[in-house]
């Protein structure tokens, strides 16, 4: 198993976030996680970055504990691209190469594989030819392809996504898709935060159903019902769940 | 040449120009991540709430720097102890916890017996600086400096993405309170020049010159050190010349330099380039 969670509990200052939520994830899948906002989402993911400490309950992901992981570089998280400063002063090579970071010595001195790694990952999102460029000159879809590109350098078998197909260009969409196949082909676990539905009926093998707690989880075609659908969104009108599952509502394929 | 080299003939400018050139290269390296990091607040905040520990520091006979330096970190810590257990928001918490210290060192100042001049506290004495004094100011100015550099792409890192920094294993909490102690390290060199009320322009005006200049980091850290010590050599002199306050003309150079970046500054200023685009 790749990503092994048990029975976790969260609570920030006695709001809880979580309770007694459990989740396996196996090597090479694509995992949707579908929730409302405040459902813990986020809070999921910053268990499996370490950011949030578990109240109860264990995380083991490639059978070691989360800072194992970690330090073994395992774990790679692709923000939403609206929670980073894109003003900073920082190029897209400076990013990527920041993927490297955990690997290197304590000046962080990139050596000749590190400028490979990077070299490569670029490559890979076709981002190469504007890697002196800043940051925030790019546009959405090639700001969320740096960060992609930053967690490929870092070869992490574990990805963690914010929103990836949030307003990004047809372009990207096609190519971060492409990308993403091809990482679960290559083992890695693929872990989605998403508010599009159509995106994870079309694209996941397996889904997670969060509010507060694990409501469903599973294959897609099995778990991603009606039903299952109104549980996790309490009161959304019927016809937008029936749209997501495929059915009527005109946007399916 | 007379107006440069006359000035060189008193010992006492020779102190105050090597101090300020000192403390500038290592506030204007430092201002780069508070500009960064949006930390100009909690510059305010540590600078002002050494100065307790600064008075009695001098009381009990104890370097200046060490009582400023618990109090500064103290104070940062307090902030975030109370920001943690209560629901009051953080920028509130800062200026309770930082004028209650201030507040603190004033009455300080008035009770405890000691020779030091509430003035020169509150707006710098650099041109009556000590010998040990100096040989302080620049044991700070190292180490500040040599923290900076030795961490700088993690610190980089810790302000731009805390998120990642923390997922591939860097400990973020740690390197929090290394740029916090940091800080207050740098907010006792400052003082020593501009003194408690105008540090913060020390600690935020060239990394705000800097960036509007550039979109490079390694070249931010050039322009705000450079624009930092002409600022400080430079106030140092028309303070002398002028016969005015010498915090007041180094911050007034800084404060001056902003204002050229801002309106001429090739991408960013606003009589040239496009204006602020959002990106």
């Amino acid at each position: 198993m790749r990503i092994e969670a048990d029975h976790l509990c969260v609570d920030y200052n006695g709001n809880v976030a979580l309770v007694d939520a459990s989740l396996r994830l196996p090597a090479g899948c694509i995992c949707g996680l579908v929730g409302m906002n405040g459902a813990g989402k986020s809070t999921l993911f910053k268990c499996l970055t370490g950011f949030v400490r578990p109240s109860r309950g264990r995380i083991l992901i490639n059978g070691q504990s989360v800072a194992q992981a970690q330090r073994q570089q395992a774990v790679a998280y692709v923000p939403q691209t609206e929670s980073i400063d894109c003003s900073f002063p920082i190029s897209v090579w400076e990013v990527v190469m920041m993927g490297r970071y955990g690997a290197m010595n304590l000046l962080r001195l990139p050596r000749s594989a590190d400028r490979l790694a990077v070299r490569e990952a670029l490559e890979r999102v076709e981002l190469l030819d504007l890697r002196d460029r800043p940051i925030g000159s790019l546009s959405g879809g090639q700001r969320k392809r740096a960060f992609l590109a930053r967690a490929i350098a870092q070869g992490a078998s574990v990805l963690l996504l914010d929103e990836p197909f949030n307003g990004v260009d047809v372009r990207t969409e096609k190519l971060m898709a492409g990308l993403l196949l091809q990482f679960r082909q290559e083992g890695s676990t693929i872990l989605i935060s998403t508010h599009d539905l159509e995106q994870v009926r079309d694209f996941c093998d397996l889904v997670v159903l969060i509010n507060k707690t694990v409501l469903a989880f599973g294959e897609t075609a099995k778990v991603f019902t009606p039903e299952n659908l109104a549980l996790t969104f309490g009161g959304l009108p019927a016809d937008l769940l029936v749209g997501a599952t495929g059915r009527p509502g005109g946007t399916g394929p | 040449m007379n107006w440069l080299l006359e000035p060189l003939s008193h010992a006492f400018m020779v102190r105050a120009l090597l101090v300020s050139a000192l403390v500038g290269s290592c506030c204007g390296l430092l201002s780069c991540y508070m500009t960064l990091k949006g930390w100009a607040l909690m510059g305010d905040a540590v600078s002002h709430a050494v100065m307790p520990g600064v008075v009695l520091a001098y009381s009990l006979g104890l370097p200046f720097s060490l009582g400023a330096f618990v109090f500064g970190v103290g104070s940062v810590a307090l902030i975030g102890f109370v920001k943690q257990k209560s629901r009051i928001k953080e920028d509130t918490v800062i200026g309770l916890v930082f004028t209650g210290f201030f507040a603190l060192g004033l009455v300080l100042v008035s009770k405890v017996r000691s020779n030091i001049d509430l003035t020169h506290i509150l707006f710098g004495n650099v041109l009556g600086i000590s010998l040990a004094d100096i040989w302080q100011t620049l044991l700070i100015s190292a180490l500040v400096v040599a923290v900076l550099l030795v961490l700088r792409r993690d610190l980089l890192l810790f302000c731009f993405d805390p998120t990642h920094a923390r997922s591939i294993g860097i400990n973020t909490g740690l390197l929090h309170y290394t740029l916090l102690s940091v800080l207050s390290l740098a907010a006792v060199a400052g003082l020593q020049t501009v003194g408690v009320i105008l540090v913060v322009a020390m600690l935020v005006t060239p990394g705000a010159t800097a960036y509007l200049l550039t979109d490079r980091f390694d070249r931010m850290t050039q322009i705000a050190i450079a624009s930092s010590i002409l600022s400080s050599l430079l106030g140092v002199y028309i303070s002398y010349w002028t016969d005015s306050s010498t915090a007041g003309c180094v911050v007034l150079v800084q404060t001056g330099l902003f204002l050229l970046a801002f309106l001429l500054a090739p991408r960013y200023g606003i009589l040239r380039g496009s204006g602020p685009q959002a990106p």
